[in-house]
Formats: C-alpha cells, sequence, structure tokens
C-alpha cells in the first residue's frame, strides 16, 4: 500500500473512530438503578456535554468510566479496547483523566507539585535513582518541572506555582484540578460541573479555556453542566439523563427543544 | 542551567547546600568522636546519646508512614523487635567474627522486618480507610506473644549474651566509639534516604495520597504500591534501628518492645510534627534526653509525656515543625532565591 494513502487512512481514522465508546452502561445500588443502558460515543476532539437533573446518575457515569465503580452491566471502551474492569490508576494511564464535583486537590502541597503528582505515571527513573539522585532523577525532575509551569501557564498559574493548593482562591482551584487532569496527558477529559462555583465573567473564561484546551492538547471533552448557557455555548453533543436513563441526545439545539427534556427539568425543579 | 538540565548533573546551588550538610556532619561526628575518646563524655551519657540515634531512626522512619503516607501505625515497635532479635540471634549463632556479622546482622534484621511489613501491609493497604492501625496494633502485641512463647528467642528470659560489637577484650572507650560511629551514620543514612525518597516522584506520589488518596488514585498513583513501599520502607529501618538497639543493650526483654513503646515513638513523630523529618530528629532528642532529667519520676513519665502531648496539640497542633523542614541549605536557598525568582519569571513569559 502507498503510504500516502496510509496516512490518509490514519488521518481519517483520528478523527472519525470514537475515543470513548460506552454500550448499554448500568450500575446498581442496593436495588437503586442509578445509571441503566447508557450509551454514547465521544469523538476525537469532541466536546460533549452530560446534562440532567439533580441526582440523575452523571457523576456516577464517570464514575463508571473511571473505574471507581465497576458497571452491573455493559462496555466501555477507550479507542476500541475495553478498559472494564481496570482500576482506576490504570484508566488514567491509558488516557482518561478527570476532575471532581467537590474540588479534591492535594491541598497542602504546592501547585506545582499537584501537577507533578499527575506526570509521575509519565516519569521513569526509579526509587533508588530518586534517593541516590542519579543523573535520571536530575534530568526528569527538570524536564518535567519545565513541562509543569507550561502547563501551569495555560491557566495563568505559573506566578502561584510555589503556592499551596489550598490557598488559591475557588475559581484558580478548579483551573488547577483542570490543570492536574491534563498532566495526565489524557486523550479524554472528564469534567464534572467545572463551572460550579464561577461568576459569569469566570465560567465565560472557563469555556475559552477549555476550547483552547482541546485545541491545544487534542483531547475529547466530556463534562457534566448545570449551568444551560454554559452547556449550550460550548458543547457540539449533549447526552441528557433522568433517573439514569438518557432521556435525549442530538445537538444542543435538538436537545434544547426536545419536550421530554423540558418536562425533565421543569418538573426536576 | 539548562545546560545542566539537560545533562542531568546536580544543579550548582543543590550541590554547595549538600557540601555545606555533609561538612557540617563531619564535624559534628568528629567533634563527639574527640569527647567520646578523651573521657569527656562518659559511658553512661555516650549510652545515652546512642539511645537517642536508636530514636531518630524509629522516629524518621516511622514519620514516612504516620506523616507522609498519613496512615497511623501503632506497632512501630514490633518491627523493631523483629529487627532486634533477627540480628541477635544471627550474631550470637552465626559462627561469623562479630565484625563482619553485625553489618550483616543489620542489614538482614532490616530485610526480615520489611517482609514482615509485606506480610502486614499487604491485607492492610488494599483498603482504603485506618485498617493499618488496628492491624500494625495487632501485629505489635501478637509478635511480642509469639517471642514469648518461642525457646530459641530466649521467652520470657528475654535473649542474653548478644555480643557486643568489637571482639572480646576490646577495650570500653573503642566500644563506646563503635556504637556511636555505627548509630550516628546509621541515623544519617535513614534520614538522608527517607529525606531523599520524600522530594523524588516516588515521595510526591505518598504525600498525594495523604492528601486525597481518591484524588491520587484518579492522577494516575498506583496507591497501594505506593502504600506499600512506604511502610515497607519504614519497616526496614524499625528493623534496623532494633539490630542496633539489640547490640547496645546486650539483652532482649520482649516486654520492652511493647504497645507503650509504640506509643512513644509515634507521640516523637507526633511531637515533631508529622511530615517533617527535621521536627522529628528533634522531636527524637528531646524526648530521648528529657527522662534523664526526670530520673526519680519514672512512674509519671507517660503522664508527663501526655501533658507535652496535650500542651503542644492545644498551642501547635501540627506538632513542632508542622510540616516545614529546618536546614541552613534552605535558609541559603532564601538568601539566593530572589536571583531564581526572577529567572523563573522570565521563563514563564
Ligand atoms: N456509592 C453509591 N451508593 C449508593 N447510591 C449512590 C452511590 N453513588 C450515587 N448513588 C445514587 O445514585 C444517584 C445518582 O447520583 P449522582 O451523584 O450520579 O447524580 P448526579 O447526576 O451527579 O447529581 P448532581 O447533579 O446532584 O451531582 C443518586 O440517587 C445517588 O444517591
Ligand atoms: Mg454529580
Amino acid at each position: 500500500m502507498a503510504l500516502v494513502e496510509k496516512e490518509k487512512l490514519l488521518q481519517q481514522d483520528k478523527t472519525d473512530r470514537p475515543v470513548l465508546e460506552a454500550e448499554n452502561l448500568g450500575i446498581v445500588f442496593g436495588g437503586l438503578h442509578a445509571v441503566e443502558d447508557v450509551h454514547f460515543s465521544l469523538r476525537r476532539e469532541q466536546i460533549m456535554g452530560l446534562i440532567g437533573p439533580n441526582g440523575a446518575g452523571k457523576t456516577t457515569v464517570f464514575n463508571l468510566l473511571t473505574g471507581v465503580y465497576t458497571p452491573t452491566t455493559g462496555q466501555i471502551k477507550l479507542e476500541g479496547q475495553s478498559i472494564l474492569g481496570k482500576k482506576t490508576y490504570q484508566i488514567t494511564k491509558l488516557g482518561i483523566a478527570r476532575t471532581f464535583q467537590n474540588i479534591r486537590l492535594f491541598k497542602d502541597m504546592s501547585v506545582l507539585d499537584n501537577v507533578r503528582v499527575a506526570m509521575n505515571q509519565k516519569m521513569e527513573y526509579s526509587a533508588l535513582a530518586g534517593i541516590l539522585g542519579l543523573p535520571s532523577y536530575w534530568r526528569e525532575e527538570a524536564a518535567i518541572e519545565e513541562k509543569a509551569m507550561e502547563l501551569l501557564s495555560v491557566f495563568h498559574l505559573e506566578n502561584n506555582a510555589g503556592d499551596r493548593a489550598k490557598n488559591l482562591p475557588y475559581g484558580q482551584q478548579r483551573k488547577l484540578e483542570i490543570a492536574r487532569a491534563l498532566a495526565a496527558d489524557p486523550k479524554v477529559l472528564l469534567l464534572d460541573e467545572p463551572a460550579a462555583g464561577m461568576n459569569p465573567t469566570e465560567t465565560a473564561e472557563l469555556m475559552e479555556t477549555i476550547k483552547l484546551i482541546r485545541d491545544r492538547f487534542h483531547v475529547a471533552v466530556l463534562l457534566i453542566e448545570h449551568d444551560m448557557s454554559f452547556v449550550m455555548g460550548i458543547c457540539e453533543h449533549l447526552v441528557v439523563l433522568d433517573y439514569g436513563r438518557i432521556i435525549a441526545s442530538g445537538s444542543p439545539e435538538e436537545v434544547r427543544t426536545n419536550p421530554k427534556v423540558i418536562a425533565a427539568y421543569l418538573g426536576g425543579e | 542551567m539548562t545546560n545542566q538540565k539537560k545533562t542531568g548533573l546536580i544543579p550548582k546551588s543543590k550541590l554547595l547546600s549538600y557540601a555545606v550538610n555533609a561538612a557540617l556532619l563531619l564535624i559534628t561526628y568528629v567533634l563527639f568522636f574527640v569527647l567520646i575518646a578523651n573521657g569527656t563524655i562518659n559511658r553512661y551519657t555516650s549510652g545515652i546519646m546512642t539511645t537517642m540515634f536508636i530514636n531518630i531512626i524509629l522516629t524518621v522512619s516511622l514519620n514516612l508512614v504516620s506523616g507522609f503516607l498519613g496512615q497511623l501505625v501503632l506497632g512501630h515497635a514490633g518491627f523493631m523487635s523483629v529487627g532486634a532479635y533477627t540480628a541477635a540471634l544471627f550474631t550470637l549463632y552465626s559462627g561469623l567474627p562479630i565484625t563482619i556479622a553485625f553489618p550483616i546482622g543489620i542489614v538482614l534484621a532490616g530485610v526480615v522486618a520489611a517482609v514482615f511489613g509485606v506480610i502486614i501491609g499487604v491485607p492492610a493497604l488494599r483498603l482504603r480507610g485506618d485498617y493499618l492501625a488496628i492491624i500494625t496494633l495487632g501485629f505489635g502485641e501478637i509478635i511480642r506473644v509469639i517471642i514469648l512463647a518461642c525457646d530459641f528467642t530466649g521467652g520470657a528470659k528475654g535473649l542474653r549474651g548478644i555480643p557486643t560489637i568489637l571482639p572480646q577484650g576490646s577495650d570500653a572507650t573503642s566500644l563506646s566509639l563503635a556504637k556511636y560511629s555505627y548509630v550516628f551514620w546509621l541515623a544519617v543514612l535513614t534520614v538522608v534516604i527517607i529525606w531523599a525518597f520524600v522530594r523524588s516522584r516516588h515521595g510526591r506520589a505518598v504525600i498525594a495520597i495523604r492528601e486525597d488518596e481518591i484524588a491520587a488514585e484518579a492522577s494516575g498513583v498506583h496507591t497501594t504500591y505506593y502504600k506499600l513501599f512506604a511502610f515497607v520502607m519504614a519497616a526496614f529501618f524499625a528493623g534496623v534501628a532494633g539490630s542496633l538497639y539489640a547490640h547496645h543493650i546486650g539483652v532482649l526483654d520482649p516486654s520492652k518492645f511493647n504497645f507503650d513503646y509504640s506509643v512513644e515513638i509515634l507521640l516523637m513523630a507526633v511531637l515533631g510534627g508529622l511530615g517533617s523529618i527535621t521536627g522529628s530528629i528533634i522531636a527524637a532528642v528531646a524526648l530521648t534526653i528529657l527522662p534523664e532529667f526526670l530520673r526519680g519520676f519514672e512512674d509519671y513519665r507517660m503522664l508527663i509525656y501526655a501533658v507535652i502531648l496535650i500542651i503542644v496539640m492545644l498551642f501547635k497542633p501540627s506538632g513542632l515543625m508542622g510540616q516545614h523542614e529546618f536546614s541552613l541549605s534552605g535558609i541559603l536557598a532564601r538568601l539566593s532565591s530572589k536571583k531564581s525568582g526572577a529567572l523563573k519569571k522570565g521563563k514563564g513569559e
């Protein structure tokens, strides 16, 4: 086969093949079907929203995707490979990183260290090399510091690198959590209510940042958010959950006008 | 500077502070060596110094688990006893000359204690939560009962006749000097190893687990592995401390390694500041020397400790040093930080 053709195929592959697929995903908590028959497929560099009323099962979907819970039914594939039964840290290594609804930073560590922890899995020097201060230690540490600072500067956090994470204002903590997730070098980024608690200016800025991240780091983004203008403004595709089931999915425009969705939100509130 | 980074050489600024610390250590070592050699420090006092260095090893290693990893351990004395008996039995029965048997015994003590660390740690650390406290507590008690029940450990009578670390016939001053040299450098080695571990990528992973285990796991940290690593490393050094203790005292009494002793070590780590190595050193030194001033109040020792603990918890709940470290090189670094700060800013833009 000609090289050019091969490259073309690869190129096609890159854009068309879904990076993350969920099929018939379900989990039962003591009789409660928290998630049932959830399915979606996320393309490369796509920004998808997962929305729904409180308690719909959105965070649970994230927990299933990241191996925090093992699904009762269904299949999850990352780049065509099943990740079912893998541990959370393994899934992160394979390429799914996340943030948490309630910020979970390493509070007493520096901003820089928060990011460096997530880069640990890409580093190679052994514990012995670290203890003995072998060249590999100094080389990798220097490289990782540079990379971490670069990443922090994307979020305008470079001047806070030495601060303890807990001393950052709320909005910056949210940003740091995204930076930390990106530090794991993921293919898919899961954001659980990234705009929660942000003011309108911060929210608008966050929208730009997420788009920028997608373009710059070539990640697909799946995000949970209650702020509708945020969701409508940034997502290319939406999946709506209610009582653990998908009640609608499609473009923001389609979803917005879907009577089921309207009913769910009105009924939910 | 960038060139240095690429080649993996130690940055010059670091090299300077390492050199300063090494020089200070050497001076301290020589100073006390001379003081012991010429009799200014008598045998009794040098004995206390030996205990002090052993306590530093115990406290710093415990701090790795309880301070940096954030898991409570209530059986550190148990690992110490494993090391103590291992080394003592080895030097007693190996038939090797003591000058060879002792260093081998030290390593063996650490390794056997580490093996016990794996056996205890694997089931305890796979679970999230404070199971380690309970399981190490149980381990400390069980190991003591086993030692009491066995014949080869000397049972309740204790293990006697553990050889001194120099060949028979050596004079008391040489023995004091040999002990001092061993405990001094092994304490230094322990501190340096644990300090270097903590500031490496592996140490960061361990600290991240303390901060938030769920987030650490989600950041790609193999939490079970790192928890076990830190715990086993601590057990290793507790074993080393045990081997030194056995050959310092010469007699092993299983009741020495009881729950109270585990708590005492924990107390030192807490008082110094969980997560501060220098804090651990300071607390270990202070709490080894303090009882010497309290002779005659032996019965009230634990009470006095409790009062100190309460006072510290009231006024400085994070311990003497919190999570901070004291270092001369740190002060040096702070003096020159303006330069590097400017550099970093330049790089960011
Ligand atoms: N570990 C668990 N055990 C039992 N029930 C659970 C567990 N985790 C979640 N649930 C239940 O599953 C349902 C879905 O919860 P989930 O947190 O996924 O909702 P959500 O859509 O993220 O809601 P919100 O918008 O409030 O964050 C809820 O009823 C919740 O109580
Ligand atoms: Mg949620």
